[in-house]
C-alpha cells in the first residue's frame, strides 16, 4: 500500500459516534464510518448500488452474526463493511472499502483503490 | 456425462441450477441460448416498464454459470441436431457432442394470421427485445390495443399503462376475459376494476384486417366496426418453438409441441423436453411452476432419482394491474354432482365461486376476483380433499376469517405448499426439525419454499410455528438478533433499569453490535420512556435517518420539510412565511393529506437555515419524520359549519398541542369532526374524535394505508376532560405493548379479547393501571421540547447537518432535479 494515497479526512472528535459522515475527495464521496461499540473505523464509497443513491454515510451500522455492516436509509440493504458484500440481497452489487487510519485524533483514508474505479476485487480492510 | 441443454428461459435455467445443485462428478454441461441475455424472469417481465432492470430481471448473473461451471453460449442457437451421432451444431457452426439432450426452447407468441401484422406498430409481448421496440414506439402512441383477453394479455395491458398510455384497449376472441381460469361473472368483475383503471375491454371480437399505410391506424373487426389505435401488441397465446425438434425427426404434437412421456423423454431416451415446449398427454403447460416440476424430473432421471411428471395442478393466483385473481381446482364445474355458491359484489368488485360435491363435504374448485385473501386455505383444501365446514359458504363470506391459517387445517404431510420450488408441508417440517431451520428466512434457503412468487409465504411461516410448537419449542417474539427480548419486555426492563442510551441497552441486554431493526425500535422506546433529545450526540446515530436529521430522506437525497399546523388552522401571516420560505430555498410544495404543508427538495446543508426562519415566525416541528404524533385533523366544526356541534378545531389544536413530539412503536394519526358528518374522517384515525349532542364519542385503531380500517368505538358521550384521560391511557398503553413498527390497527388485530378488552383496560381500569398510565403521559407532555428549536439553537447540533463533513459549505453535487409544473422534482432513480 503506498504511503502516499493516504488522505485527510477529518478530525476523531468531529465523528459522530456509532455513524457516518461524508468525505470529498475531487468529484468523489466517500462514507467514513466510525463505530465507536467496536472501536472500528472504516471507509466505504458513498453511493448505495442499489438505486445509485449517495447515502451510505447516513446509514445505520450494526452486525450480522459478528460482521459489521451498513445499513441503506433508503431500503436498508445492508453491506458488510469489511468486504463490501451486500448481505442482504444477492441480486445487488458490492461497494468499494477502502482502509482507514487513525494517527493523532486525525482520520486518514487510503484512496489507492479510486484511482481505478473499477477495480473489481476490493483491498482488504487492514486494522490500523 | 455430457448433457446439451437447448434454451436458456426460467425452465432451462432451473434446471441447470437443479443439476448443478446434484454435484454429478465428471458433468459437463453446455447451455444454448438464442437471445443474449442470460435468462430473465419473464413472469415479472411488465415490471420492466415500471423501473426494473435488466439485472434486476435476471435469475442469475453471468458469473454464477461460469463459477458453477456452466458453459452458456448465448447469441448462438442450435440449428441442428444429429441424433445418430448425438451431436449438435450451433449457429456459428461448431459441433457439440451429447450423452443427454435437453429441450428447453420455450415458446414463442402466437400471431394470429390478420392481414396487416407487418404493419408497423405492431408487436409481440415475449421478450425484453420486444420490450424495447414497444418502449421506442410508445414515445409517439397516445393509444395502445391489446389482443388477447388472457394471463398475458392483461400483464401487456398494465405495461401500456406503466407506459403512460392512458387509452388502453383489450380485445378478447372469447365471451368473456381470462377464459382458462374464471367465468362469466368473475370476468365481469375484472372488467368493471380494469374500466376504472383506464383500460377498455372488448370481447368477442375477432380482428379482420389491421388498418393503416405503413404505420397502423387501427383494427377493424369480423362484425364491421372499427377501433382507431396507434400501437398493437399482440399477446393471445402462445407456439411451443418445436421446429428445431421436428428437423431432428422428434414427433410432434398435432397442435405443436414436443411429445413426452412421464420421465420428460421424448421418443428418443436419450433425448429430453422441458417447459412450455414439451406436450404431455396432450397439454401444453403455459406457467412456470409445471416447467420448474418438469426440469426436477429430467434431473432425477439423469441422477438416478425415480420422479416422474404426473400432470400438474393448474391452480394460479396473480395480481393483475393491483387486481387479485385467482382460480383452483376445477372452475368451471357445472355437474349434477356439483353444488356452486356464488358471492357477488358489484359493489366493492369482489367475486368469489366455489364448486363443492352434492354433500357440502368437498371442495372441488373455485375462482376469486377482487378478493383473493383465502386462496392459499382454499387450494390447499381442494388439492388434499379435505373436509369442508358444515356451512361452505363460510369459507367464502365470513370477512376476517379468510386467513391463510395452514395450522387450523392439518394439512397432510404430502401437500404442495410452494408451487414454484416444488415444496411440500414433509420438507418445510424436516428443515425445521432435522436442520434446525427456526425462521423463515432458514427455511427458505433449506427448502427454496417461497423464493418464487412468494405466495405461499405465510403459509410457509404457519408451519414453522407450528411444527416448532409441536416440538414444544417456544415460539419467541424476539425483535432481532441482537435481543431476545420482545419490545414489550425491553419497555419494562429498560425503565427499570434506568437505561437512556443505545449502547446502554445494548450493553446490558443484548449481544453483538445492534442493527438497523433494533436500534431504532430502542430508540423509539427510549424516547416514548424518557422524551429525551433524540439527536443528542450518543442516540443519533441509532434513529432511522429521518429521525438522525429530523426530515423525512427523499428520492435523489434531499429531505422534506413539514412545520407543524395543529389542527390544520393557520394565520395567512404565517401562510405567506411558508411561501417565502419555499421560494427562497426553491422547494416544491404541495398539501399533505393531513391538512399541513410538505416543503421538498431541501439540501441537508439548507436544513437548519429554513428552520430558523420557521421557528422565528413561530412554527415548531411537525415531527413528519418521526415514528411519532403526526397530525390532528379537523373539520371547521360550530365556530363556522352550519351543522357543527361542537369546536372541533379547538379540540384538534388542544390536543395536537398535547400529545405534539410523542413517539410511539409506529406513527399515530387523529382527527376531531364537529358533527356527525364526519368531514374530518376521524375514523380512518389511530384514534378519532366525533362530536354529538352530549359530548364526543371517542374511536380508536383505525388506519388508512394498505390494508385500511375503520376505528372502533372506544367510549361515547363523554366530556373533553374525560376524552382526553382516556386517550392519554390508550395511547400509553400501545406505546408500551405493541410490536415494533406495528400500527395501532394491527396491535388491536393481534390483541386477544379485542376492543373489548381494550375498553376494560381504558375505560374500566381493569388492570388497575389507568392512574400510571396517565401519569406516564403527563410527564412526556411536561418533557417537550420543539427539536429544531433545539437543534437551530445548539452549535454542536447545528454543525450536522453538512453533507461533506470536510468541506461544509459545499452541498451533494450529484443531486438533480427536473422541472414538474412550475416546480420541480426529483430525478427519477
Amino acid at each position: 500500500m503506498d504511503k502516499n494515497n493516504w488522505i485527510y479526512a477529518c478530525k476523531a472528535t468531529d465523528m459522530p459516534h456509532n455513524g457516518g459522515v461524508c468525505v470529498q475527495y475531487g468529484t468523489e464521496q466517500i462514507a467514513l464510518y466510525y463505530f465507536t461499540h467496536r472501536n472500528e473505523w472504516y471507509a466505504t464509497q458513498n453511493l448505495c448500488p442499489h438505486k445509485k443513491q449517495m447515502a451510505l454515510s447516513r446509514g445505520m451500522l450494526g452486525s450480522l452474526q459478528g460482521e459489521p455492516k451498513v445499513a441503506c436509509p433508503f431500503h436498508k440493504k445492508t453491506f458488510s463493511l469489511k468486504n463490501g458484500q451486500c448481505l442482504n440481497d444477492e441480486t445487488c452489487s458490492s461497494i468499494k472499502t477502502y482502509p482507514v487510519k487513525v494517527q493523532e485524533g486525525n482520520i486518514f483514508i487510503n484512496i489507492e483503490t479510486l484511482l481505478t474505479p473499477h477495480s473489481s476485487t476490493p483491498i482488504e480492510y487492514e486494522p490500523q | 456425462m455430457k448433457i446439451i441443454v437447448i434454451g436458456n428461459g426460467m425452465v432451462g435455467q432451473k434446471f441447470c441450477e437443479k443439476l448443478v445443485a446434484q454435484k454429478i462428478a465428471g458433468l459437463e454441461l453446455t447451455v444454448f441460448g438464442e437471445e443474449t441475455l442470460p435468462a430473465y424472469d419473464r413472469v415479472h417481465l411488465s415490471e420492466y416498464f415500471a423501473g426494473k432492470t435488466v439485472q434486476d430481471l435476471c435469475m442469475k448473473p453471468m458469473s454464477w454459470y461460469a463459477e458453477n461451471g456452466v458453459d452458456l453460449r448465448l447469441g448462438d442457437p442450435v440449428t441442428h441436431v444429429e441424433r445418430a451421432q448425438k451431436t449438435v451444431t450451433s449457429f456459428e457452426g461448431t459441433q457439440f457432442a451429447y450423452d443427454y439432450l435437453v429441450f428447453a426452447t420455450g415458446s414463442a407468441a402466437f400471431v394470429p394470421q390478420i392481414s396487416g401484422v407487418d404493419k408497423h406498430g405492431v408487436f409481440v409481448y415475449r421478450t425484453i427485445e420486444d420490450l424495447n421496440l414497444i418502449w421506442r414506439h410508445a414515445k409517439i402512441a397516445k393509444s395502445a390495443v391489446v389482443i388477447g383477453g388472457g394471463l398475458l394479455g392483461l400483464e401487456a395491458a398494465k405495461a401500456m399503462l406503466d407506459l403512460g398510455i392512458t387509452q388502453t384497449h383489450v380485445v378478447e376472441f372469447a365471451p368473456r376475459l381470462m377464459p382458462r381460469q374464471i367465468d362469466d361473472g368473475g370476468s365481469h368483475v375484472l372488467t368493471e376494476k380494469l374500466k376504472a383503471l383506464g383500460i377498455t375491454t372488448h370481447i368477442q371480437k375477432n380482428t379482420a384486417v389491421i388498418l393503416g399505410n405503413e404505420t397502423i391506424t387501427g383494427l377493424m373487426f369480423t362484425d364491421g366496426s372499427i377501433l382507431s389505435t396507434d400501437m398493437l401488441v399482440i399477446s393471445a397465446g402462445i407456439k411451443p418453438r418445436d421446429e428445431l425438434a421436428k428437423k431432428a425427426g422428434l414427433p410432434i404434437g398435432h397442435r405443436g409441441g414436443i411429445i413426452v412421456n412421464d420421465r420428460m423423454q421424448t421418443s428418443d431416451p436419450s433425448v429430453f423436453a422441458i417447459g412450455e415446449c414439451a406436450v404431455h398427454e396432450g397439454a401444453v403447460y403455459g406457467l412456470v411452476a409445471p416447467g420448474y416440476e418438469m426440469a426436477e424430473v429430467v434431473v432425477h432421471q439423469l441422477s438416478g432419482g425415480a420422479k416422474q411428471f404426473s400432470g400438474f395442478d393448474m391452480s394460479t393466483k396473480l395480481k393483475l394491474i393491483g387486481i387479485d385473481v385467482a382460480s383452483f381446482g376445477d372452475p368451471f364445474i357445472t355437474d349434477e354432482e356439483t353444488r356452486s355458491i356464488v358471492y357477488h359484489d358489484n359493489h366493492k368488485g369482489i367475486y368469489k365461486r366455489i364448486n363443492v360435491s352434492s354433500d357440502g363435504s368437498k371442495l372441488l374448485g373455485g375462482i376469486l376476483v377482487g378478493d383473493a385473501e383465502a386462496y392459499n386455505k382454499l387450494q390447499q383444501i381442494c388439492v388434499n380433499q379435505l373436509t369442508i365446514p358444515h356451512a361452505p359458504s363460510d369459507l367464502i363470506v365470513t370477512p376476517g376469517n379468510a386467513s391463510n391459517d395452514a395450522g387450523n387445517f392439518e394439512l397432510p404431510a404430502g401437500a404442495l405448499i410452494c408451487s414454484c420450488e416444488g415444496v411440500k408441508k414433509q420438507a418445510i417440517e424436516d428443515a425445521v426439525v432435522q436442520n434446525g431451520c427456526e425462521s423463515f428466512d432458514a427455511v427458505k434457503k433449506c427448502t427454496g419454499a417461497g423464493s418464487g412468487c412468494g405466495g405461499c409465504t405465510p403459509m410457509v411461516k404457519d408451519i414453522i410455528n407450528a411444527t416448532l410448537k409441536k416440538q414444544g419449542k417456544v415460539v419467541r417474539n424476539v425483535i432481532c438478533e441482537h435481543f431476545a427480548y420482545s419490545r414489550q419486555e425491553l419497555f419494562d426492563i429498560i425503565k427499570i433499569k434506568n437505561l437512556h442510551t443505545f449502547d446502554a441497552v445494548l450493553d446490558a441486554l443484548g449481544t453483538g453490535d445492534g442493527c438497523e431493526i433494533c436500534r431504532p425500535a430502542i430508540s423509539s422506546i427510549l424516547a416514548s420512556l424518557w422524551n429525551d433529545l433524540v439527536i443528542k450526540k450518543e442516540s443519533a446515530t441509532s434513529q432511522d435517518t429521518n429521525d438522525r436529521f429530523l426530515a423525512n430522506i427523499q428520492k435523489g437525497g434531499t429531505y422534506s420539510v413539514v412545520p407543524r399546523i395543529p389542527g390544520g388552522e393557520i394565520t395567512p401571516d404565517k401562510l405567506i412565511v411558508i411561501g417565502t420560505v419555499a421560494k427562497k430555498y426553491n422547494l416544491y410544495t404541495k398539501i399533505t393529506g393531513g391538512q399541513r404543508i410538505d416543503l421538498f427538495g431541501a439540501h441537508l446543508n439548507d436544513l437548519p437555515l429554513i428552520w430558523e426562519e420557521l421557528i422565528a415566525a413561530g412554527f415548531e416541528s411537525g415531527h413528519a419524520y418521526g415514528k411519532a404524533l403526526r397530525t390532528v385533523k379537523s373539520c371547521v366544526g360550530s365556530t363556522w359549519c352550519r351543522f357543527g356541534l361542537h369546536d372541533s378545531v379547538s379540540f384538534a389544536v388542544r390536543v395536537e398541542n398535547r400529545y405534539k413530539g410523542l413517539r410511539a412503536p409506529h406513527k399515530i394519526k387523529s382527527a376531531v369532526s364537529g358533527c356527525i358528518r364526519e368531514c374530518a374522517e376521524a375514523q380512518s384515525k389511530d384514534f378519532g374524535i366525533i362530536a354529538t349532542e352530549k359530548g364526543w364519542n371517542l374511536y380508536v385503531c383505525g388506519n388508512g394505508g394498505s390494508k385500511p380500517q375503520h376505528a372502533l368505538l372506544l367510549a361515547a358521550d363523554i366530556d373533553s376532560e374525560t376524552c382526553i384521560r382516556y386517550i392519554d391511557r390508550f395511547l400509553m398503553f400501545y406505546i408500551k405493548t405493541a410490536d415494533p413498527l406495528t400500527r395501532t390497527a394491527t396491535w388491536l388485530n393481534k390483541m386477544e379479547g379485542g376492543i373489548d378488552y381494550l375498553r376494560n383496560v381504558v375505560v374500566h381500569d381493569s388492570l388497575g393501571m389507568a392512574a400510571e398510565l396517565e401519569a406516564q403521559m403527563q410527564t412526556l407532555v411536561d418533557h417537550y421540547e420543539c427539536e429544531w428549536k433545539k437543534a437551530v439553537e445548539t452549535p454542536e447540533l447545528r454543525k450536522r447537518f453538512t453533507h461533506f463533513i470536510n468541506a461544509p459549505e459545499v452541498r451533494d453535487p450529484t443531486i438533480v432535479f427536473e422541472p414538474l409544473r412550475a416546480q420541480k422534482k426529483a430525478a427519477e432513480w
